[in-house]
Order: C-alpha cells, then sequence, then structure tokens
C-alpha cells in the first residue's frame, strides 16, 4: 500500500525582517526597534551605529507597541502595476518614539473617514505567498 | 575660495524625444551653452556630467565623444532628482578652488513614458513587495503625505496646493522651452483624476526627455568672453541629518533649510534680497513648504502667499516662472541645471515674455529624495 504524501507544512514568514511572529499560542506578532543605550533614540528595525548620537556602544531590542496615532496620509489613487487602489498610505507614530509606515485598513478611502491623531491599532494578516510556497505575513493599522 | 561666473548657459525644450539617444540630446545642450559663451570644447579644462537613469553607462564621455574629445577630466554625477545641480556645483567648485579657468555641468535624462518613481524593492520575490502593502513609496504618496503635514499644522487647503499648478502652468504659456505650455484653471486642476490624494494629476510633474548645459569660469577671465557674467554666490549641498520620522517618512523641509541658512549666510544675503526663485515643486504640494524652508514667508504663512499671487511673475517673489517641474517638465538629471538656465536668463534680461523685470539676484533650488537638497544663488554683477 501505498503511504500517503506528506503535507508538506507551510511556514509564515514576515513581509519585513522588523515584524517578528512569535509562531507561538498566545503570543501575537509585533514590530521589533532598537534603542540607542546612549541617547535613547528609538528606530524601527536595526541600526549599526545612532544616527542622531553617532554611538557606537549598541542598541537595545525594543518590543514596540501595537497601538498609535495617525501622524498623516494620503489617498493613493493611482500606484504602480499590480498593487489594487485606491487605499489609505499612512505615517503612525508609536508612543516609543518610533513611526511606521502603513496601510490604514477598515476605513473608506475617503479623507473625511481620517482624523490626525485618531488612534490605531496593529493586525497582521498573510498578504501572499512566496516562490518557495511560504505565506508572506504583513502587518497593517486600524481605527482603534 | 575665488569668485566664479556663468558665461553660458543652454538648453533643449523638454519633452519626448524617443528617436534620439541621451548623448545627442545632451550634446545640443552642450554646443548650445558653448556658443552662448563664444567658446568652444578645446577653451573647457573639465566636465561634469549629470544623469540618473544611465549612471553606469559613462554618459558625460559619450557626450563628448559626440561634440568633441578632448582628453578633459570627465566627473559622471547620479543624486536622484539633484543630480544635474549636483553636476553644475562640482563645475562650480571645479573652478572656485582654482584647479580649473574653465568648466562645462551638462545635465540629461531620457524618461520617456516610465510612470511612476520610487517604491521599495521586492528583493527579487514580488511576494515581500511592501508598495502598496506598507504604505508607498512612490513619490506622489511621499509628496502627497507632506503636503497633507502641513495641512495638520497649518489647515492648508487642497485648493490652496491646486493654486501652485494653476500659477506654474500659467507661467509655462510664456516658455518655449517647457513640455507644456498650456493654462490649466483652478477648477480643471481640482477636478482631474487624484494621483495621491491631494495631489491630483495636473499636481504632479511629468516624466519626459530633456538636457542643459552651463559653462562656467573664473570671474577674472569672464569678461574676456561676455558682458554678463553672472557670479555663483553661493552654491549648496545638504543630506539630510537625524530627525525623528526620517526614514520612515522622508523630511524634505530640514535640509533644505539646512540649505538655505548656508546659503544665505555664503552669499551675504537674505531672502528679502531675492527676485526670483526656481524650487523643486515636483508636486504642487512641495511648492508650499518650500516657501517657509527657504524663507520667503513665515511659518504657516504659505496657503497665504499662494492666495495672494504673491509668487506669480508681477508679485513680489516670483517662483518658476519657467511653468516649474509641474509644467517645464522634469527629466531627472537635466532639472538642476535648467534651473540655472532660467535664472540666468532672468539675471540678464533675456527671459522673455516671462522676465522678472530688473531682476539682480536668483535662486535655483532642487531636492532629489533619498535625499539631497542642492541651492544655488546666481547674482548679476
Amino acid at each position: 500500500m501505498a503511504e500517503a504524501p506528506a503535507v508538506e507544512k507551510k511556514t509564515q514568514r514576515p513581509i519585513v525582517p522588523f515584524l517578528k511572529l512569535p509562531g507561538v499560542a498566545g503570543q501575537k506578532p509585533y514590530l521589533m526597534g532598537s534603542r540607542c543605550k546612549q541617547c535613547g533614540a528609538t528606530y524601527l528595525g536595526t541600526r549599526m551605529a545612532c544616527s542622531r548620537c553617532f554611538s557606537t556602544e549598541g542598541m537595545d531590542e525594543v518590543k514596540l507597541s501595537d497601538k498609535g496615532e495617525l501622524h498623516v496620509f494620503s489617498i493613493v489613487h493611482q500606484s504602480a502595476p499590480g498593487v489594487p487602489t485606491p487605499y489609505v498610505a499612512a505615517i503612525v507614530d508609536l508612543p516609543e518614539g518610533v513611526s511606521v509606515r502603513c496601510n490604514i485598513n477598515g476605513v473608506g478611502p475617503d479623507p473625511k473617514n481620517l482624523k490626525f491623531g485618531m488612534p490605531v491599532e496593529m493586525v497582521t494578516e498573510t498578504v501572499s505567498t512566496d516562490r518557495e510556497g511560504n505565506e508572506v505575513v504583513a502587518f497593517s493599522f486600524r481605527p482603534a | 575660495m575665488r569668485d566664479v561666473a556663468v558665461i553660458g548657459v543652454g538648453m533643449i525644450k523638454f519633452g519626448r524625444y524617443p528617436e534620439k539617444t541621451v548623448p545627442e540630446l545632451a550634446g545640443q545642450a552642450a554646443l548650445l551653452a558653448l556658443k552662448d559663451a563664444g567658446v568652444d570644447m578645446k577653451d573647457i579644462e573639465l566636465m561634469a556630467s549629470g544623469n540618473l537613469y544611465q549612471s553606469n553607462a559613462m554618459v558625460g564621455q559619450r557626450i563628448l565623444q559626440t561634440i568633441g574629445q578632448t582628453g578633459i577630466p570627465v566627473i559622471n554625477v547620479a543624486n536622484a532628482c539633484a543630480t544635474g545641480s549636483t553636476a553644475f556645483r562640482e563645475a562650480y567648485y571645479s573652478v572656485a578652488s582654482g584647479a580649473y579657468d574653465m568648466t562645462l555641468a551638462v545635465g540629461s535624462e531620457q524618461m520617456g513614458k516610465m510612470g511612476l518613481l520610487g517604491g521599495g524593492g521586492a528583493g527579487g520575490d514580488r511576494a515581500y513587495s511592501t508598495e502598496g502593502v506598507l504604505g508607498s513609496g512612490l513619490m506622489p504618496a511621499v509628496f502627497g503625505m507632506a503636503g497633507v503635514e502641513h495641512m495638520r499644522k497649518y489647515g492648508t487647503t487642497q485648493e490652496q496646493f491646486a493654486k501652485v499648478s494653476v500659477k506654474n502652468h500659467k507661467h509655462s504659456m510664456h516658455n518655449p522651452y517647457s513640455q507644456y505650455q498650456t493654462e490649466v484653471g483652478l477648477e480643471d486642476v481640482l477636478n482631474a483624476r487624484v494621483v495621491s490624494w491631494p495631489n491630483t494629476l495636473y499636481m504632479c510633474c511629468p516624466t519626459g526627455d530633456g538636457a542643459a548645459a552651463a559653462v562656467l569660469c573664473s570671474m577674472d577671465k569672464a569678461r574676456q568672453y561676455t558682458t554678463k557674467p553672472i557670479r555663483v554666490a553661493a552654491s549648496v549641498l545638504t543630506s539630510d541629518p537625524w530627525t525623528q520620522r526620517d526614514l520612515i517618512m522622508p523630511d524634505i523641509n530640514t535640509l533644505t533649510r539646512n540649505a538655505a541658512k548656508q546659503a544665505y549666510e555664503t552669499a551675504g544675503i537674505g531672502p528679502e534680497d531675492l527676485d526670483l526663485i526656481e524650487l523643486h515643486d515636483c508636486f504642487a504640494t512641495a511648492e508650499i513648504l518650500h516657501y517657509e524652508n527657504l524663507g520667503i514667508c513665515g511659518e504657516g504663512e504659505a496657503g497665504r502667499m499662494i492666495d495672494e499671487g504673491a509668487t506669480s511673475v508681477g508679485g513680489k517673489i516670483p517662483v518658476n516662472a519657467s511653468g516649474g517641474l509641474l509644467s517645464k517638465g522634469h527629466p531627472l538629471g537635466a532639472t538642476g541645471v535648467a534651473n540655472v538656465c532660467e535664472v540666468v536668463w532672468h539675471l540678464r534680461g533675456e527671459a522673455g515674455n516671462r522676465q522678472v523685470e530688473g531682476a539682480k539676484v536668483g535662486m535655483a533650488h532642487v531636492i532629489g529624495l533619498g535625499s539631497a537638497c542642492t541651492l544655488q544663488v546666481l547674482e548679476k554683477v
């Protein structure tokens, strides 16, 4: 009797390195930042040295908050081939002093639906499948 | 540093030239500038060539292959939209330093209809492309958000941004070098399709082909060639310093402000001494921000400035008399040298129907996202 083919377990991969997917039940995905040990400037992802104070004394890894405030936005109606439009492109400020470039989902793409400083929260979803069959996970923000 | 003069300028009408090569476009502009200066290639001791999309293809040397191979040093420059203006600065410093007496700066680009610029790379697998997934890195959204930040701070309206497009298109009707020479009304601009709110189609510069050139010479020799030397009073280049959101939200303001401070100090003038400005209106939103960045109005006053017509030809400080990038066009590598051509023509009184009367001091400003900011202050002597 032939054995049933083993189902290959698909792996989830983040769309960018600073999105962390713990892959453990009860632990939510989060954004990773780095805080300068000398001046406290905080960056999204990693840096070799501090752009602000030029310290090379190292950075502390910081788990960034999943809640923030809408700084600014644009409603994108024309984009690169294959990108669905219209959508809300935005900059969100997080309480750690880090900003994030993202889509705002959960609201219609119209300026009247967006308020400067409005509270938003991060969500993640699978957005595509890569050449090796892995699920690619991205983050976006939506009104909190 | 010694005084340097621009003694010759030339450019071709911006547009689309699919039948020409980049060296042919640039060669035409270079020959026009040499003729304007009354010199030829054997007088040129160094050439700086700005071209972005063929930056690995020795464009400068290929231009000389079309107009005269004299064996001089050639510097090929790429610096995003500030490519041409950075080439001009190289040509300027080569003379200012005393190393050379006469140099040539050429800026060129052939973009065709290449569409939107920018966006994140996908690292070879489109599944990891972040464009439209993690916001947008395309220029229309980047400059849309920069405008929205001004709305947030000062209550600036989409209509005020749109007025920049109306003004610059109106100016371009009198510029034979402009890619478009068509007037558009405020309703036309506001009702055009949205590219990236608040910028509509007419609030975004077109892509295109073009070339421009300038001959620079030490001031002590300039009068041998021209009765109207134009002094380079400052030539400044900055990159962005650390700012709070810099790598996430490109900051087009801080490096322009830093450049303006340096330019005014070097030239020994203030913004009130400028008679005209050619500035980087890649999108209508950008022009409003730069009124404040260059200090021609106070913080939060730029919206009122466009409302009052202060930056139209005939107004207090005409901005983009050429039609600006919005209508004259923006072939990336050519833009920074073309801006110098425009200011030089005004200072010589040769700008035809768009002439800013009695212009004595002018400024040319460019920003290349990534970022680079150049400012040239030019003055009649």
